[in-house]
């Protein structure tokens, strides 16, 4: 106990907050912990059971962990990763997006078909929205003024005022909507279907209504069209680059913002599932779940780098920012 | 016959309809219940509300997503003897319900496709396996959720082909429904390059079943019966009314492994089935029922999915356009398979990946690798279209 505060004194007090990549490990039922200057595993901690989602606070000092099978977040110090509390989430927390305040966590509840706003300062429940059958997917607007939760069994995209928190729109997209991720600039939302096989493009007016605009699909030769399965989405800042990771086809896409067109396909390791950049977007992290790996993906060259082993099936990724 | 409704859940909530208009589905899910002697394991003790309870989930899930639609389902079920079977389905439409789930062996599913097609009513076959209903003798009004023995027996095949156990000794039943999987065994070597070195019939002649010491009995006739076969790579056992097989494995004279009606058996789900997301499922399901799930839940859940997807997607309540989109290439529907399961167009039959299931873990999927097929390499499995003489879709 004694030791483990000392070095993370000692960590605080060299200025090095250096970066870290926090893994969820749902089989493992643990988080790794990944030097981002290195690439090496400087830790596995207990995450408690079943830990899917991940995410930090804004200022990178409080880690956020989805514990499914617990029913609850639970929170960890990013320097001693000890588990500080932890917070009302509802039944089968699986994926939440967090407020750029800090709060509230807006938390799916895969199990039951419900979006919680959790008050991560007061640890109340603010709110709980009834939303589609197996609610995941979960985005956040950059006005602050929408959540987006995407419904695997009833194929919607719910819009919720964070304001009032009643769904104003919903947006029907393709089989099994996995994940949901604005444009930094707000005009445009990426919903995947893990098995429609498609990425649904929303296009948001500027008071936010969402109108379905195209979708685009995946072909690799000499991969089965059944296993292309888009599961995370991540755009650069710029908004040039979208990068979908594709599950059991074990690449990530990488689509011109523009065009919208497919440009490339990385291969990276076995199922791939969800996606961080580091703070500088020099680099993007994959969680390899069958492979139990780490790819890191050179962002300017779009190729993969290194593969990074850490516990049983990695499940979500989050980067400390700078 | 009993019939009950199932609660209307979307009435508990607020309807939300977004320039929709708003309908009310319903639906019935009928289920004939056959004179039948107890199964060989008592796991396999058939529930009270089996296949009901696939209703009540597929209902809850409907009315969930219906309520963003102003969509409304109520389902009603009802359990018969095979001869009042007729009279409910006619309860049935006539309160104006045109969709029903039928849980029943071939002859009541063709008879009540028949009197379906009169009111122009559809039906979805959750249970018989028979590969007549999808050739010479489909209907049009009849689509198929449960998989055919020959999309069982062709996923079996797969796998052991890919296990490279090309010589196959088929131990099937005396009955009429074991000599019909027997068939569809014997067709699955032929279409995937097996052998069957030898067959034998193991006739049903009543027996001990599970009679206290009825496993002394078995001990001594099942190896005798089993010796001097031909050498042979595994037992492929076709035993469709479940009599004998779940007592090969450990029984043989030479000890291979056993596939099909036991050791690894082709489902369509089974309550450990974790992948692609189905944890939610079998945590929705048990929640709700406190019991596993069974195939016969499962086929009745899809049958409801299959029609509250057409509904979301068409926004209509007309059994013509809901048939005529979920035969149509944009119908698609997730079921935690894997991939998404689609119809073919020509017999009606939902497309669907097959666990390979030993009673504990999903051993394995078919389709396998390798296996690849013009249109999807699901229909590598079952009767494939130009082997069909359904021209009831044409």
């Amino acid at each position: 106990m004694k030791l483990i505060l000392t070095a993370a004194l000692c960590l605080a007090a060299s200025g090095a907050l250096a970066g870290k990549a926090f893994v969820s490990n749902e089989r493992g039922n643990t988080i790794s912990v990944i030097d981002t200057d290195t690439w090496s595993v400087i830790e596995e901690f207990n995450g408690g059971n079943r830990p899917r989602g991940i995410t930090l606070s804004p200022d990178g000092t409080l880690l956020y962990v989805c514990a499914s099978d617990d029913d609850t977040v639970r929170v960890f110090d990013t320097l001693s990763y000890e588990e500080l509390y932890t917070l009302p989430s509802g039944p089968d927390p699986e994926l939440f997006v967090i407020h750029p305040t800090g709060s509230p966590l807006y938390i799916a509840n895969e199990d039951d078909n419900l979006v919680t706003v959790t008050d991560t300062q007061t640890h109340r429940i603010l709110a709980e929205v009834p939303v589609g059958v197996e609610p995941e997917g979960m985005a956040i607007s950059p006005d602050q003024q929408w959540v987006v939760n995407t419904s695997e069994t009833t194929n919607m995209a719910h819009f919720i005022s964070t304001a009032d928190y009643q769904i104003k729109h919903n947006v029907l997209v393709d089989q099994r909507p996995r994940y949901a991720e604005y444009t930094a600039d707000g005009t445009r939302l990426f919903v995947s279907s893990e098995i429609g096989g498609t990425v649904s493009v929303i296009d948001i007016a500027q008071d936010g209504t969402p109108t379905l605009s195209q979708k685009i699909s995946f072909d690799v030769p000499g991969v089965l069209p059944e296993w292309l399965q888009p599961v995370g989405v991540r755009i650069t800042r710029d908004g040039s680059r979208i990068f979908v990771a594709l599950g059991p086809a074990n690449r990530v896409a990488v689509i011109n913002g523009q065009s919208l067109e497919v440009e490339d396909y990385i291969m990276v390791g076995q199922r791939v599932w969800q996606m961080a950049f580091t703070p500088g977007e020099d680099y993007l992290l994959t969680t390899n779940g069958n492979s139990n790996d780490i790819t890191v993906i050179d962002v300017a060259k779009e190729k993969a780098i290194k593969s990074i082993p850490v516990g049983q099936q990695p499940w979500g990724v989050v980067v400390t920012p700078d | 016959m009993q019939t009950k409704a199932l609660p209307l859940l979307a009435a508990a909530f607020a309807s939300i309809a977004f320039g929709a208009q708003a309908l009310d589905i319903r639906a019935g899910v009928l289920r004939v219940d056959y004179p039948a002697l107890l199964p060989i394991s008592r796991y396999d003790i058939r529930p009270d509300d089996l296949a009901f309870a696939g209703a009540m989930l597929a209902d809850e899930d409907n009315a969930t997503t219906g309520r963003f639609l102003g969509h409304s389902y109520e389902t009603v079920t009802a359990s018969t003897a095979p001869d009042m079977a007729m009279a409910a389905l006619e309860e049935m439409l006539g309160t104006g319900i045109r969709y029903v789930v039928v849980d029943a062996k071939a002859p009541e599913i063709a008879a009540l496709a028949e009197r379906a097609a009169q009111d122009g009513a559809l039906i979805f076959n959750s249970r018989a396996p028979d590969a007549a209903l999808r050739s010479e003798a489909c209907h049009a009004n009849l689509l198929h959720i449960a998989p055919s023995n020959a999309m069982m027996a062709d996923a079996v095949a797969q796998f052991a082909i890919w296990k490279q156990w090309k010589r196959w000794f088929l131990v099937s039943g005396s009955n009429p429904a074991d000599r019909a999987l027997a068939d569809a065994y014997r067709h699955a070597a032929a279409k995937f390059g097996a052998t069957i070195v030898e067959e034998r019939i193991f006739e049903d002649t009543g027996g001990a079943r599970r009679t206290d010491s009825g496993h002394v009995l078995v001990q001594r006739q099942l190896p005798t019966f089993l010796q001097g076969a031909e050498a042979h790579d595994v037992v492929i056992a076709a035993d469709a009314t479940d009599y004998f097989a779940a007592y090969l494995p450990f029984h043989l004279w030479t000890p291979r492994p056993v596939l099909g009606s036991a050791g690894l058996r082709p489902v369509a789900i089974h309550g450990a089935h974790e992948a692609w997301g189905a944890t939610q499922f079998q945590n929705r399901f048990e929640t709700l029922t406190r019991r596993h799930v069974m195939d016969e839940d499962f086929n009745t859940w899809l049958a409801l999915r299959v029609l509250g997807e057409a509904v979301t997607r068409t926004s209509s309540n007309d059994p013509a356009v809901i048939e005529d989109y979920v035969l149509s290439e944009d119908f698609e529907l997730a079921a935690f398979k894997g991939q998404k399961v689609t119809f073919r167009p020509w017999n009606g039959q939902l497309r669907q990946p097959i666990l390979l299931y030993d009673g504990r873990i999903t051993v394995s999927v078919s389709p396998q690798d390798g296996f690849l097929h013009r249109v999807s390499p699901l229909d590598t499995l079952g009767l494939d279209e130009p082997e069909s003489n359904c021209t009831a879709f044409e």
